[in-house]
Parts: structure tokens; C-alpha cells; sequence
């Protein structure tokens, strides 16, 4: 095959050009890709006192960047389970009246055990161990 | 002498750059004059409310500090502190809310006058992108004072994102600037808000208008089948474009009555670990979306409620914006035809499922 210097040329700049595109593209879609943050993972965390937590409440603890819902029932027993519904993310809230963990966005409901009853969530809450050690709180991740 | 001096000004800019163009358009341009006349102004309405928002966004950027710990407090100082800073709030919230209602309005009028059809098919493509661009305006700004409601909607809208199949979560990581909506979510929206999206807003703003005014105002059947003695215009300028400046003037007074009036409330600070609060709502304007995902089973066949809800309207919104291009038979015997009752249909949808979204 003849190459002429003009298509000799024009493959060289098309291809220097794409090249140019490219070395001024990849940086910039690098950059609006947010870097992973180094976060160390965390396995356990301790969640205040057991005797300061009234019965039949709960509160929003901060498991690394999770959030996790640690509620202590009405037979005193601690349930510690991740707070962000499983269908669009809002955080949940333990239902005083009527013993069940609500998410108000949706009026997904889940029950104690974090089995999603009714509403749009599609999957159980994940749940955490809870022990008590000297009346702190320690919660764990299961597996 | 002001008069003298101003044509003289005019002369000699003349004289230099050629204003002929737009002395033709404004003494050819004409505008049709019978009984469907009132949907024209729409369009230029929302073109009104838009300048409002430039103008008022501009202003609030003077005080606006985005971040996690001065965004909801310097919202705060503008509505105490800032002398009238309530007032351009509250008129950039309402302007916002006027803005899309009327761009729906311009729209759907646009769509039942059969005004897409050709030649006029990029003015549609142009204005449906300005719509979602509109709509994506309403998402990033919402989001800005940083309180409970805009903090939980901005997860829900931005976890929805995350439910397409492989680009899905890849999106929702670069919109939230991480996995979790964060300060890095805030920095990222207000980023959105106040330059990338103005700037490319403004380019699909420019060619609608460019096309609007190289193509004229769109004749609807009834009117373009009559005899041509029959025909009656008004001139653009200056019988159309005063009408057009005194319901500028009606709409600027309602968007006054309403802020004075129904002020938009600040509401709690964002806080990343509470419980979400009962009442997270939207704005009105996708609620009807929101509404429609509620309603869905958690899986349809394999596929969970949310992606089939998320595809559907991917879909929709697609076939939306091509429709001058997709040809639908009339049907000589049908009263309505396919292509209204489909625009019917859609408008009802919306309508009920916004009017649902609020009653439950």
C-alpha cells in the first residue's frame, strides 16, 4: 500500500489530536471522580451505658460511617440494627407505640429482628451484636 | 435632545455594525391573533421567571457559604440579618416553583397544539433538555440550606440514581462526592447549581429562542386552514411583545403576593445521624414520580420496584422528547386522536398521582 505524504499527515495529526483530546479529558473525569476515603474499618464501636438507655427506646449510633439503630426493648433486651432502610437509604426510628422500626420516607416497616414486614423495603436490616460489659454497650458486626 | 441623542447612538452604531437584522424582525415579525393566543405567553413567562432566578441567585451568592457548617447558618443570617434577604429568598424559592409549573404549562400546550411537528421538531428537543435541566436546577438548589427535609430528599433522589443497572452507582457516587451525602454532596451541588448547569442551560436557552425566532410563531390547523383574508396577525413589535411585558408584570406581582405571603421555612438543620423525620416530601414537581415508585411491590418479577419504577420513566421521559419524530396514524373515526389522548393520559397521571402524593 502507497501512503501519500498527505494521508501520511492526516493519520498522524487525527491521531495526535485523539491523543490530545484524550490527555486533556482523562484528568478531568479523573478529577470528578471522588477520591475513596481512608476511613479505617471499623468492627466494634461502644455505645454509652445500658443503664442510662430507658427501656422500650432507642437511639442513632455512629458504626464508622454507618448508622445503626441500637434499641432496647420493652423486656430489656438491646437489639442493635443498621439504620439506613434498605430501600432508599433515609435513616429509620424505633416506633415507641407500636414496637416496630419505621422508616418515614416511605412507611417502610420493619420488625425487632429487622425483617422488613411492610413497605417498599426489599431487604432486612443487617443486624449487629450487642453486649454489655460493665454496663457499656458494645456493638459488633455479625460475621 | 434625549430622543435626538438616542437615534443619533443608534446611527452611528449603524453605521458599524449593520442593524438591519433586527430592525426587520421587529417591524416583520407578526404573531397570529385567534382563540388558542393566550398559550404564546407561556413560554415567555417561564423565560421571565428565569431572569428572576438569575437575578435573585446572584444576589444570595453575595451571602451564601456552602459547607457543611456554615450553609444552613448563612441561609439563616441571610433571612434575619440581611436587609430583605428574606424577600430574595423567598422570591427565588417561589420564582423556582413559578418557573417549573409554568414551563410545564409552556409544554404541554406546546404538545396538545401539535407545535413540535415540522419544522419545528429541534425547537421541542431544545426545550425538553431546558426542562430537565430546569428540573435538575430545582434538585441541586433544593439541597442548598441544608436542612432536614432537603438533606433526607437529596438521599432518596440520589439513592433512586444508584438503582440503574452498571452506571448507577457510579453516578450516584460522583453526584453525592461519595458514598453518603455529605458536605462533599453540598460542595458538589452548589458547584452544579450556580456553574455547570447555568452554563449549559444558557447554550439550549440561546438555540430555542435562535430557532423560535427564525421559525416564527407556530399556526395551529384551525387557523392555518382558514382563507388568508381571514388571517389576522398582530405585530411582534411592539403589540405582542407589550402584552407579553404586562403579564410579566401580573406574574412579578403574584411572586411578590407569595412571598410576602407564604413565606418557605428553613426547617432544622441537616444532621447525618437522626432518624429521618416523618412528611420527607419532594418538591411538587417530582412528587408525582416519588409517588408512583411508593406504590410499587418491592420486586416486580426479579427485578426490585424501584429500577422497573426508574426505567419506566427513563424510558418515558425518552419517548417524550422525540416525539415529533415518532408518526402515530390519525385515526379519521376516532373523536380524540392517539397522540392527544396519550397527552391526556400523561397529564392526568401527573396530576393525580401529585394530588395522591399529598393526600397520603
Amino acid at each position: 500500500m502507497k501512503l501519500d505524504r498527505r494521508k501520511f499527515l492526516n493519520t498522524l495529526l487525527g491521531v495526535g489530536g485523539i491523543g490530545g483530546i484524550v490527555a486533556v479529558l482523562y484528568p478531568v473525569f479523573s478529577f470528578l471522580i471522588p477520591p475513596k476515603s481512608a476511613e479505617p474499618k471499623v468492627n466494634s464501636v461502644k455505645a454509652g451505658l445500658s443503664s442510662e438507655l430507658p427501656t422500650n427506646s432507642a437511639k442513632i449510633i455512629k458504626f464508622g460511617r454507618e448508622p445503626v439503630i441500637l434499641i432496647k426493648t420493652e423486656d430489656n433486651q438491646l437489639k442493635a440494627l443498621s439504620a439506613g432502610c434498605t430501600h432508599l437509604d433515609c435513616i429509620v426510628q424505633y416506633k415507641t407505640d407500636t414496637k416496630q422500626i419505621l422508616c418515614a420516607c416511605h412507611n417502610g416497616i420493619y420488625d425487632l429482628n429487622g425483617r422488613n414486614v411492610s413497605g417498599p423495603p426489599p431487604r432486612p436490616l443487617e443486624q449487629f451484636d450487642v453486649k454489655v460489659i460493665q454496663d457499656e454497650i458494645v456493638i459488633t458486626k455479625q460475621g | 435632545m434625549i430622543k435626538n441623542t438616542g437615534s443619533k447612538f443608534i446611527a452611528w452604531i449603524d453605521e458599524r455594525y449593520d442593524l438591519s437584522p433586527i430592525r426587520n424582525l421587529l417591524q416583520h415579525k407578526k404573531v397570529p391573533a385567534h382563540k388558542h393566543s393566550l398559550w404564546y405567553y407561556m413560554g415567555g413567562v417561564t423565560l421571565f421567571l428565569f431572569l428572576v432566578q438569575l437575578f435573585t441567585g446572584i444576589l444570595l451568592l453575595l451571602y451564601y457559604r456552602p459547607g457543611e457548617d456554615s450553609a444552613y447558618e448563612s441561609v439563616r443570617f441571610i433571612i434575619t440579618e440581611v436587609r430583605f434577604g428574606w424577600l430574595i429568598r423567598n422570591v427565588h424559592s417561589w420564582s423556582a416553583n413559578l418557573l417549573v409549573f409554568f414551563a410545564f404549562v409552556h409544554m404541554f400546550s406546546v404538545f396538545f397544539s401539535k407545535a413540535y411537528e415540522k419544522p419545528r421538531e429541534l425547537t421541542w428537543v431544545t426545550g425538553f433538555i431546558i426542562l430537565v435541566f430546569t428540573l435538575a436546577f430545582g434538585f441541586s438548589g433544593y439541597l442548598l440550606p441544608w436542612n432536614e427535609l432537603a438533606f433526607f430528599a437529596t438521599k432518596v433522589g440520589t439513592d433512586i440514581v444508584g438503582v440503574v443497572p452498571i452506571i448507577g452507582e457510579p453516578l450516584k457516587t460522583f453526584l453525592r462526592g461519595g458514598e453518603d451525602v455529605t458536605g462533599a454532596t453540598l460542595s458538589r451541588f452548589f458547584g452544579i447549581h450556580v456553574a455547570i448547569l447555568p452554563a449549559i442551560f444558557t447554550v439550549f436557552l440561546g438555540l430555542h429562542l435562535l430557532f423560535i425566532q427564525q421559525q416564527g410563531m407556530h399556526e395551529p390547523d384551525h387557523f392555518k386552514n382558514l382563507p388568508e383574508e381571514k388571517k389576522k396577525y398582530i405585530p411582534f413589535f411592539p403589540d405582542f411583545a407589550l402584552k407579553d411585558l404586562l403579564l410579566w408584570i401580573v406574574v412579578f406581582n403574584l411572586l411578590i403576593f407569595l412571598s410576602l405571603y407564604f413565606p418557605w421555612e428553613l426547617g432544622n438543620k441537616a444532621e447525618a445521624f437522626a432518624s429521618a423525620p416523618a412528611g420527607i416530601k419532594p418538591e411538587w414537581y417530582f412528587m408525582f414520580m416519588f409517588q408512583s415508585l411508593k406504590f410499587l411491590p418491592a420486586h416486580i418479577l426479579f427485578l426490585e420496584g424501584e429500577l422497573v419504577g426508574v426505567l419506566f420513566f427513563g424510558v418515558a421521559g425518552f419517548f417524550w422528547m422525540i416525539i415529533p419524530y415518532i408518526k402515530i396514524k390519525n385515526k379519521p373515526n376516532w373523536k380524540i386522536q392517539p397522540l392527544t389522548l396519550i397527552g391526556i393520559i400523561v397529564v392526568a397521571f401527573i396530576v393525580i398521582m401529585t394530588v395522591v402524593g399529598y393526600l397520603i
